[in-house]
């Protein structure tokens, strides 16, 4: 029986470092080694198998976050592909527990960084069913809603490319992405008050109407992007190098994303049209006409035209939205449950307004009790689960809510789809190249703060 | 005085010790102080919502009735199999009884009338005071096929944390098992590898159950010092 030798690319191999050099165990003959240090190591001895694990990340430019690849190599065919995930681990399901019903918004919004406005969609839908206020939300709220979820989707989609391409190369791709995606995150500062993080969205409706002259600014920026996101498409789409770099690459047919639980862009690569926007609506969104955008390469290269039409699907859904604006409230109406405060910009930036500090501090006691019991101890849910699944840009986002009756969450799960669908690392990539294993990261997207939670 | 309100027998009439969650008393969490107020007096039971009795109504009795039918196929009758099921707030849950969790879970995929193929993943909760079934794995399964979604939850105690792995019907539960493992200590028997996934290899406990102590920094004013966030005074 012959011994392996082990090589795990890391550290180096000089003697002052103790990282570096070689010890043997059961398995044979382990070597550390880094960069330019592959020549101190001699060929494994005749009859004797070489095994290479290379260990990719979890601080590497091209793993999109901090996903540590771990790859078993032979040559440069990857035999073995497994992911190490965790290093973004923040505990916000755990501290959820211990803030309000409302507060829990600033922590979802913080798991997927590149989807706020969609975990915080989802929480809140699954928080107004346990409430059982689904049917009050108003009409504008939830347009609104779909509105800057679909924008969003297009930021989230912009950055896919852009880091995607950037990980293979296409810088252009990613100067442009990240160019365009600016334009709307300013949309979501003059909305929402912030760039990333917004909680905007909030139980019974959203934090805040429009502010005077979003709407206009909404439809230039449509307009805008419309150009713009053509100049990306026209880069890449038909590239040849691109193609060369994306085309069969990755493979990952119907059967193994149904077994891997997979959604979103790669399902969809798949040529099934699951969208839960058409199959399960939400926030109304059986009023929007759309299309539910399909290839059936089952590769990176589907996922990325996926991905391209997906933005022109969600600006025209943006353009219905802004057409079916009514004036209205943006809050529900029981006052037991909306945020008492009305927001402001003021001349030290975003704040309570000052009529409602007037009425509460000098008008209306009870309107100040009513304002401090709702925001130091908030609304109590009645004990009881709810799953609500949304479609986010990368697929099937959940977000399982438990009360237990108190004024703060029980336990809240999110099934996020980049958790899930970062599973398929080993599927797609496995008896690839190396370089196919950064296109088939790259095309599932995940974002590591979604992952790890 | 408010201490020994949590083991008073606060259950109300036709509520079983299933859903029987826990007691809310005093006015907000307020431990052995000198509370004059009258409300530390309070006890308010919290109930989660009781098992539902057929017809269910909508599609709810044909999954129903499908389960029940494939499970019989099987010489495994219904009841032996569920402990009960649950319609609440639009949504059906079916409590399984772990010894069945992989033959019902083969029905759900593979029963035509059925057909969930696709499996959202386990969530863990743990409820210390549900005596003997401390801890929950809550699985959501999604029909692409009928356009139907079903909640499984299945229980285990403390002292005994073994649920079977699904990971054999269903894949994608590998890493949705292994983070339930991880962070409730739930031990899924037949997983091909069960591992820590987003703690460290060598941390200690599961960080997210209730009995979990947390940490948190006592700082200290003028000789008060401020507990961790499940010791403070807060509203319940």
């Amino acid at each position: 029986m012959s011994t392996d030798h082990v090589t795990y690319g890391s550290a180096e191999s000089g003697s002052s470092d103790p990282f570096a050099g070689s010890y043997d165990t059961t398995e044979g003959t382990i070597y550390n080694v880094s960069g330019g240090d592959w020549d101190t190591i001699s060929a494994a001895p005749e009859g004797e198998k070489e095994r290479i694990v290379v260990n990719m990340g979890p601080q590497h430019p091209s793993t999109h976050g901090v996903l540590r690849l771990i790859l078993e190599l032979d040559g440069e065919t990857v035999t073995e592909a497994r992911c190490g995930i965790g290093y973004l681990h923040t505990g916000i399901e755990k501290n959820m527990e211990y803030r309000s019903w409302v507060q829990g918004v600033t922590f979802v919004t913080r798991m997927d960084y590149l989807t706020p406005l969609f975990n915080e969609t989802a929480y809140c839908l699954a928080v107004e069913k346990l409430l059982g206020i689904t049917d009050q939300i108003p009409e504008r709220a939830s347009t609104i809603r779909v509105m800057m979820m679909e924008l969003n989707r297009v930021s989230s989609h912009l950055v896919a490319l852009a880091t995607g391409g950037m990980e293979l190369g296409a810088l252009s791709a990613m100067i442009f992405g990240f160019r365009d995606r600016e334009l709307i995150l300013d949309i979501f500062e003059m909305v929402t008050g912030l760039r990333m993080n917004n909680a905007y969205i909030r139980p019974g409706g959203v934090a805040q109407d429009l502010p005077e002259g979003a709407e206009q600014k909404i439809r230039d920026t449509v307009k805008l992007l419309r150009k713009r996101l053509k100049d990306t498409s026209n880069l890449l789409v038909d590239n040849s190098i691109w193609m060369g770099r994306t085309v069969g690459i990755g493979y990952l047919d119907l059967t193994g994303c149904m077994a891997l639980g997979i959604t979103g862009p790669v399902l969809r690569s798949t040529g099934l049209p699951h969208d839960l926007r058409k199959s399960q609506p939400y926030c109304g969104y059986e009023n929007y006409d759309f299309e539910v955008v399909t290839e059936t390469t089952c590769d990176v290269y589907g996922r990325f035209l996926i991905r391209v039409r997906e933005m022109e699907q969600s600006l025209r859904i943006v353009e219905q939205a802004l057409d079916r604006l009514k004036p209205g409230p943006v809050m529900v109406a029981d006052k037991k449950i909306a945020w008492p405060s009305k927001l402001a910009v003021g001349s030290d930036g975003q704040g309570n307004s000052v009529e409602h500090i007037k009425e509460i501090m000098s008008e209306s006691m009870e309107a100040l009790i009513h304002h401090f019991k709702l925001v130091t101890e908030g609304f109590h849910v009645e004990p009881g689960q709810a799953y609500v699944a949304i479609e986010s840009p990368r697929g099937e986002l959940a977000c399982h809510v438990v009360s237990s009756g108190g004024t703060r969450p029980y336990r809240v799960h999110f099934r996020d789809p980049s958790f899930t669908n970062l599973q398929a690392v080993a599927a797609m990539g496995e008896g690839g190249q190396v370089a196919d294993i950064i296109a088939a990261v790259a095309s599932i997207d995940p974002v590591m703060g979604g992952v790890d939670r | 005085m408010t201490e020994s309100n949590a083991s008073l027998p606060v259950i109300p009439p036709g509520v079983t010790n299933l859903e029987l969650l826990d007691a809310r008393d005093g006015a907000f969490g307020v431990k052995g102080s000198g509370d004059t107020s009258g409300f530390g007096g309070l006890v308010d039971p919290r109930v989660m919502p009781g098992a539902s009795q057929a017809p269910f109504g909508g599609w709810f009795d044909e999954v129903a009735e499908e389960i029940e039918l494939s499970l019989a196929d099987q010489g495994l009758p219904f009841a032996s199999a569920t402990e009960k099921v649950v319609v609440d707030r639009g949504e059906i849950t079916f409590f399984v009884r772990r010894e069945h969790l992989l033959a019902f879970v083969r029905v759900l995929r593979d029963e035509p009338g059925l057909r969930f193929e696709m499996c959202s993943g386990v969530s863990g909760v743990h409820y210390p005071s549900d005596a003997g079934r401390e801890l929950h794995a809550v699985y959501h399964f999604l029909s692409i096929t009928h356009n139907r979604r079903i909640r499984v939850e299945v229980t285990a105690p403390d002292a005994d944390p073994h649920i079977p792995s699904i990971v054999a019907v269903y894949p994608t539960c590998d890493w949705h098992e292994r983070e339930t493992w991880d962070f409730f200590g739930i031990v899924f028997d037949g997983h091909p590898a069960l591992t820590r996934i987003a703690m460290p290899d060598d941390w200690p406990g599961h960080p997210q159950r209730k009995d979990y102590p947390l940490g948190g920094i006592p700082v200290e004013y003028k000789g008060a010092t401020i507990p961790p966030p499940d010791q403070r005074r807060s509203y319940n």
